[in-house]
């Protein structure tokens, strides 16, 4: 067992918008099937620190180890980049990213948004794809809507759909960035159902998110960021049961 | 009805205007004005598609060239492009020796070439901006996915930017073919020139103008009926549930 590469490592991860340093030096380890909760303020960094794992923002320092491949980076005169975009493409396929706003490609139906990557990035027979695209739309229960355009699903079937999209690739982590900060309460519940059948089944999960009762329920870590750094780390049970930082209690405290 | 039929018969009683003879030019007018709108659009879009994504391009020796062509075809009239095309190139050394003086001694090129690279300048800045519009998010979701640059504008930017360009581009058709008036200027025979020819040979202006302009109007409403059909077929994302 400990032969086996961790999903996904981060290492003392540093990140900067000019002279704004967002994020402070940030490590992370994902274990196979760990359900990781970020929790914080708004500008406390964990979205960002969620978009620097698949290099949407690029790190200014620090390691990314994907399933035991670090990922490589060269300086140039604009800053830290991939030294080898190939190698980046191949490392995003496998970590797969559920958006608050969805990010479904509008001109395309749900099923070919599900079977898009898996047959052009993964190089799936198209037949298989779609036999594998309706297994999943089924999952997350939206099979009759295979035909739709986003455009014409509520948000709650959007992010499902997204969801099924993000599972159509195998990822070895699946990566969500508040996904259900967009969506009207009365579908929130269907998204989170989703989420936390995926949590039974031993799926990878970090997930940035503000709904604590998931955070509690779910997750097997919980990691609480202040002002790019982490506060405070641990099972559920430790820190929202028994906060020990006075920032924690009182972001946890209920607000009205 | 019949009021409609007698006041036809004598409207058509001394008609001396519209005979085998006018009707002849009028034919080849039309003939002459669809070949020279149909391949002026063909070769504008087929140059306009990689010109539009190269104008987004990050390197400014790639973007400022393009973008100085749009500027200057855009910000000229038509007419004053053609008569350079026409007139102009005769004066370049040597011109008369090659290969290309085949064409450039007729009219006909020149003002496809003309046409050509209008339309092609249009279609670029209409390609562009709807490029430029293409949802950051659906961008971030391609990249997200594992798609390089070059599928990701293959299969996500491309198509959804086409697709929202399809109306400015079917008004831009529309422009064309009446921008193609201005051909007659340098004797071709297209519709608006065989309507001068009928009206400096009768000395009949509505005659010869009305006719011509209800033929204008049937092809603009072709066009506008294969862009609706094409919007129907290819924006059916954009339209609620039935």
């Amino acid at each position: 067992m400990a032969d086996t590469p961790l999903p996904l490592e981060v290492r003392n991860l540093t990140k900067r918008f000019g002279d704004n340093e967002v994020l402070k030096g940030l490590s992370l380890q994902a274990h196979q099937g760990d359900v990781i909760s970020m929790i914080g303020a708004s500008g406390s960094g964990k979205s960002t620190f969620l978009r620097c794992m698949n290099l949407l923002e690029q790190p200014n320092e620090g390691e990314l180890i994907v399933h035991g491949e670090s990922v490589r980076f060269k300086e140039t005169r604009h800053g830290r980049e991939p030294a080898d975009w190939q190698q980046v493409v191949r490392m995003r396929a496998k970590l797969s990213m559920v958006f608050q706003s969805f990010n479904l490609w509008a001109h395309m139906t749900l099923l070919e948004n599900v079977i898009e990557a898996p047959i052009h990035v993964l190089k799936q027979p198209r037949k298989e794809a779609i036999e594998q695209g309706r297994a999943l739309l089924d999952r997350v229960g939206l099979l009759e809507r295979a035909d739709y355009y986003p455009a014409q699903m509520s948000g709650g079937q959007q992010q499902r759909g997204a969801i099924a999209r993000a599972l159509a690739m195998d990822p070895e982590v699946m990566l969500f960035d508040e996904p259900t900060s967009a969506l009207d309460p009365e579908l929130v519940g269907d998204v989170l159902k989703v989420m936390r059948d995926l949590a039974k089944e031993g799926r990878t999960m970090i997930v940035v998110t503000h709904e604590m009762a998931f955070a509690k329920d779910v997750s097997s870590q919980v990691i609480y960021l202040h002002q790019g750094l982490v506060e405070e780390a641990g099972p559920p049970a430790e820190v929202l049961g028994n906060p020990s930082s006075e920032r924690l209690k009182q972001f946890l405290a209920p607000k009205h | 009805m019949e009021q409609l039929f007698a006041w036809l018969s004598d409207a058509l009683a001394d008609n001396t205007v519209f005979n085998f003879n006018t009707l002849t030019f009028y034919g080849r007018g039309l003939v002459n004005t669809v070949q020279l709108v149909f391949l002026s659009l063909v070769i504008g879009l087929v140059l306009a598609v990689p010109l539009s994504i190269a104008r987004g391009s990050k390197h400014k020796w790639i973007k400022l060239p393009i973008f100085f062509y749009t500027y200057v075809f855009r910000g000229t009239p038509l007419l004053v492009q053609l008569y350079m095309i026409y007139y102009g190139v005769v004066f370049i050394d040597g011109i008369q020796d090659t290969w290309l003086w085949y064409f450039l001694k007729e009219p006909f090129y020149p003002a496809l070439a003309a046409f050509t690279l209008n339309t092609a300048a249009y279609t670029t800045e209409i390609f562009h901006g709807a490029i430029k519009a293409t949802a950051k998010g659906e961008i971030e979701a391609a990249r997200a996915y594992g798609m390089s640059h070059r599928l990701m504008m293959r299969r996500i930017i491309i198509p959804s930017a086409f697709r929202r360009a399809l109306p400015a581009y079917g008004n831009e058709v529309i422009f064309m073919l009446h921008a193609s008036a201005i051909a007659s200027v340098v004797t071709i025979m297209d519709l608006t020139g065989a309507a001068r020819f009928v009206y400096a040979r009768y000395y009949a202006p509505f005659d010869a103008f009305l006719f011509v302009a209800a033929i204008y109007l049937c092809l603009t409403f072709a066009i506008l009926y294969l862009f609706r059909y094409l919007e129907k077929r290819l924006l059916a994302h954009l339209r609620p549930v039935s």
